[in-house]
């Protein structure tokens, strides 16, 4: 074998590993939402046979409709609507700013406060507040939920837009500052416009991880004020056996986020690496 | 010198506060909402946890008795352990994979946007809704999990549904979500490398191994160290999968910390020992993440 061919060999083989790499990280990875999918399109009959069933010889939507007719699942689609749009809107109010002043003075300090409220464990915020809003009679609508979630996406956005406007450059506010523009406005008119980008990955990235919360759902839900996650765990201590059922509950919830993923996966890759540096 | 140094140190800070006065009005509303948030539950906590109160009765200041029953307690005591051992495993296993898989999205090939994102799903996906695939999964007899070992010629195994197996069963569905975390973070560490030491190292003559070991790794080391930070931090915190496919069963074989704590607080309400719990808890996280992060300057030194 002269050198050329020897070259051509091993970038035939490299080649090669690098698919087979590809394929056994991705295998189980996506094999699991394979069986989601699969279960949640099967009869039951075929859910429990065994070996399991691959490829059904019909497929069925029945699961999906019973999801639906059995429990109220619009109903708790919209507490989750109300629950994490209110607690991600409000984040953003309060954390664009916060992140915009953090990024300008360097107060990494304050940062700092960010990484103690991710260690603290969640359940440790939910005994005191749950006993506060007994007291306060705030339990039994969708309110205390949308609170404590601003616990998940407040550090969340603020931790994105520290990171999206320490990079943004500085020229086009000092100008607009020279032109006698306050800080304020200067944030308003000119830096914000500018960190669309940024605002749209935090706001999503917050979304998503209020949206998958369970915990603090369970503490403070009622039966009428369940979000999406409490409301799929429920169904699985009432029907274990009903697989196809379930599995269709886990694709409803799941849905909404898988959607938000694909529109912005490039930005979540470049956003929460960009936080992780840090 | 010391004195030089301070009036420097002094000065600094005298600019950074002047650097952050005016700013301070931005990030005012959020400080006081987080902090009404998290400094509220905290003085509760820190009382209740000098106190014995079971929703329902009487509460009774009883000093540290909470803590010190703490000690002697088996179920809690054990619940460490469950964590020490659940943390080992869903830390070491993701770094290592999440840092490979790293490394192969970090080549240039076709369709890698797509399959990047593919491989990025499953941490955005609801976690409990993922644990009840994976429950329908372990499922001894009819598990699919069970046909797949059978067929690769592996005895069937009772997955979470036996003592010795139930962890291990568990971490792999903590893999299975947290991997892409890893990948992602890894992931930015390489994309930040500069080109030069690299063309510098072929000239030399280097290997693929030799430029990994001497340029590649020492550079993507803090990012791993983050990495470390987080997954650590998260794989203590462990709750909504391990409660949603086994409740910490069976029996309390998979009873971590949070699990334990949740049950004391909302299963048996007692909130004393619950409160006790959460400090202890915080201090351990604390204590760790203190390790973590002086591992991680030395990192940087070196």
């Amino acid at each position: 074998m002269n050198y050329r061919t020897r070259a051509r060999v091993r970038k035939v083989v490299d080649k090669v590993a690098l698919a087979l790499s590809v394929a056994v990280l991705l295998a189980p990875c996506l094999f699991v939402f394979f069986w989601m999918i699969s279960l949640s399109l099967k009869y039951d009959i075929d859910n429990t046979a065994w070996p399991p069933v691959f490829w059904p010889e019909e497929v069925t939507f029945e699961n999906f409709a019973k999801v639906f007719d059995e429990s109220p699942m619009f109903l708790y689609f919209w507490n989750s609507v109300q629950v994490t749009g209110s607690a991600t809107l409000a984040a953003l109010i309060l954390g664009v700013p916060a992140g915009y002043g953090i990024a300008k003075a360097r107060a990494h300090k304050m940062a700092a406060v960010l990484l103690l409220s991710r260690m603290t464990p969640g359940l440790s915020y939910l005994i005191p507040l749950f006993t506060l809003f007994q007291v306060l009679g705030m339990i039994g609508s969708v309110w205390p939920i949308a609170l404590t979630h601003m616990v998940i996406t407040l550090p969340i956005v603020v931790w994105i837009m520290i990171g999206f406007f320490e990079t943004q450059p500085h020229e086009l506010e000092e100008a607009a500052r020279i032109d006698g523009a306050s800080l304020w406005q200067a944030f308003y008119h000119v830096a914000l416009p500018l960190a669309r980008p940024g605002i749209v990955v935090g706001a999503i990235l917050a979304f998503i991880s209020s949206w998958n919360n369970f915990i603090f759902g369970a503490v403070f839900a009622g039966r009428t004020t369940r979000t999406m996650p409490v409301a799929v765990y429920n169904m699985l201590t009432f029907e274990s056996f009903a697989w196809g059922p379930l599995a269709a509950a886990a694709i409803v919830v799941m849905l909404p986020v898988i959607i938000l993923t694909i529109v912005i996966q490039k930005e979540i890759v470049q956003g929460l690496s960009a936080g992780g540096v840090k | 010198m010391a004195g030089a140094e301070a009036t420097i140190a002094a000065g600094t800070r005298a600019a950074g506060e002047r650097r952050l006065r005016p700013y301070l009005l931005f990030i005012w509303p959020a400080l006081i909402v987080s902090s009404a948030l998290i400094i509220f539950p905290w003085l509760f906590t820190i009382w209740m946890s000098l106190n014995d109160w079971h929703i329902g009765s009487k509460q009774v200041f009883v000093g540290l008795d909470n803590y010190a029953n703490l000690l002697t307690n088996r179920r809690f005591l054990e619940s460490i352990g469950h964590t020490i051992y659940f943390t080992i495993l869903a830390v070491v296993l993701p770094m290592v994979l999440g840092t490979l898989a790293a490394l192969v999205f970090h080549k240039k090939f076709r369709g890698r946007g797509f399959f990047r994102t593919l491989f990025i799903m499953p941490m955005m996906a609801t976690p409990v809704a993922v644990a009840l695939v994976w429950t329908m999964m372990f499922h001894p007899q009819l598990g699919v999990l069970n046909y797949l070992l059978t067929l690769v010629g592996l005895p069937p195994s009772q997955w979470v549904y036996s003592t010795t197996t139930v962890i291990p069963s568990l971490v792999l569905v903590e893999i299975w979500l947290w991997t892409p975390f890893v990948m992602i973070i890894v992931l930015g560490g390489l994309a930040s490398l500069p080109n030069e030491p690299y063309e510098a190292a072929l000239i030399d003559g280097a290997n693929q191994w030799q430029m990994f070991w001497n340029i590649t790794y020492p550079l993507v080391l803090p990012f791993l160290v983050v990495a470390l930070i987080m997954r650590t931090i998260d794989a203590l915190k462990v709750f909504e999968t391990i409660w949603a496919i086994c409740n910490g069963g069976p029996g309390t074989a998979s009873e971590v910390l949070n699990v334990y704590l949740y049950a004391q607080a909302f299963a048996y309400n007692q909130v004393g020992t619950a409160s006790a719990v959460v400090i202890v808890f915080f201090a351990i996280i604390v204590a760790l993440s203190l390790v973590l992060l002086w591992a991680r300057q030395k990192a940087k030194w070196s």
